[in-house]
């Protein structure tokens, strides 16, 4: 009894230290950020690696993503008449919970545990300390120039997404089930809001960039320097980014619904 | 990958991204879509409003000529006051009359406007005093229903 209560306590403890950590780590990556953006040539190179390599996948889990939403949609909705306010379903699902949601998750898979093998591969074979020998501070070198690249790519990466899913959606509708055109968009249009829907949705990629970039980041930095250290903590950054991006959600999403 | 493709494929990247941001503001958002600068405020007491929300269409003959801008209750006269916008382009005459609305069975609520036949027009701070509250459909049933149970003897001691 005793030792499991020590082990629950041991447990909370090592968490909250990782929890300060983090944040810790994450305060120091924005004061070493100077580099990022007076260099941006750094930034931009890996926009390239973990935003335009991730293209592919959200493009095209994008629009798989919309055309289930129209066919299951349009399903539920054919019982009440209602299949004319299917742009309605897909573009509000798309752009209030789907398009951030699943392209967080998506980038924490393809690009954050990417980020983390390669910081903590860097960190294994003593690239980082060489760095530091050489009055190089790895943090602004290496570490910043990620986590800007990551914050960066996450909104453009999830509007993406929403679109494709939009005109996926679009597709099943319009080519498909035979509603017309002009009733999809102009439905969309009335129900959707700029304020309430879309630019919800960018504040929360924004916010789960900002995670997703930090947890991978960290994870990399401070992983064992061994080949199993590196494998752990690339396993860590898809697990706790996904469990962080779907909390944040939740709570982003109650905020939000209430109007603050 | 040398430095002259990724930075090409990284502006291809952020354009592409900031036009879907863009297409889904303008396009989908209806951002802009209906910036009406001139607005004149008018208010309209109602006894009930049923489901009315804010920023609920205010239509004349189908149109939209202004939104529902606040709701609240006059705790004197237990009524519901609604201020209205409209825009500038569109004048009504000083009786026009409002009613709360909805368009179809579950459709959304809106409030119509019937013109009068007053030469003053509407301006701002004015109240429509012809006002029909909402039509509340369980209080609707319910006078069916009592209808009918007040009917039923009559019409059973007619077949007899």
């Amino acid at each position: 009894m005793i030792s499991l209560l020590s082990k629950i306590g041991g447990r909370t403890i090592d968490s909250v230290w990782r929890i300060g950590s983090i944040m810790r780590f994450f305060m120091l990556v924005l004061a070493n950020s100077g580099t990022s953006f007076s260099r941006f040539g750094l930034v931009r190179r890996e926009i390239f690696f973990s935003g335009v390599m991730s293209l592919i996948i959200i493009l095209v889990s994008g629009l798989f993503i919309g055309m289930v939403l129209g066919l299951q949609g349009f399903e539920t909705l054919q019982k009440y008449g209602a299949e004319e306010t299917m742009g309605v379903l897909v573009a509000l699902s798309l752009l209030r919970e789907m398009g951030p949601v699943v392209t967080a998750l998506l980038f924490a898979s393809r690009a954050g545990s990417a980020i983390t093998a390669e910081i903590g591969l860097m960190k294994a074979t003593e690239q980082l300390k060489a760095m530091d020998m050489m009055a190089v501070n790895p943090i602004a070198r290496v570490v910043a120039p990620r986590l800007w690249a990551g914050i960066i790519s996450m909104p453009l990466l999830a509007a993406l997404f929403s679109a494709m899913g939009i005109f996926g959606g679009y597709l099943i509708a319009v080519l498909m089930v035979g509603i017309d055109s002009g009733v999809f968009w102009s439905n969309m249009e009335a129900a959707v809001s700029f304020r309430y829907d879309v630019l919800n949705g960018f504040v929360k990629s924004v916010v789960f960039g900002v995670a997703v970039s930090v947890i991978a980041t960290f994870e990399g930095y401070d992983c064992t320097p061994t080949a199993e250290g590196v494998s752990a903590a690339t396993t860590r950054t898809v697990v706790s980014s996904a469990l962080t991006v779907l909390l944040l959600d939740l709570i982003l999403t109650a905020f939000m619904l209430r109007g603050l | 990958m040398d430095r002259k493709t990724i930075d090409l494929w990284v502006g291809i990247f952020v354009l592409l991204g900031l036009l879907a941001l863009g297409l889904l503001a303008f396009k989908v958002g209806n951002l802009g879509g209906e910036r009406e600068a001139k607005l004149y405020r008018v208010e309209a007491r109602f006894d009930n409003i049923g489901g009315l929300k804010l920023k609920a269409p205010v239509k004349s003959a189908g149109v939209l000529v202004g939104r529902v801008k606040g709701i609240h209750f006059d705790n004197i006269k237990f009524q519901a006051v609604v201020d209205l916008e409209l825009y500038e382009r569109y004048e009504f005459p000083k009786d026009s009359s409002a009613s709360i609305l909805t368009s179809g069975l579950l459709g959304e609520v809106y409030i119509g406007l019937e013109p009068g036949g007053d030469d003053k027009k509407l301006v701002t701070g004015d109240r429509i005093k012809l006002a029909q509250s909402a039509v509340v459909l369980e209080r609707l049933i319910g006078q069916f229903m009592l209808g009918k149970a007040s009917e039923a003897p009559a019409a059973s001691s007619v077949t007899k």
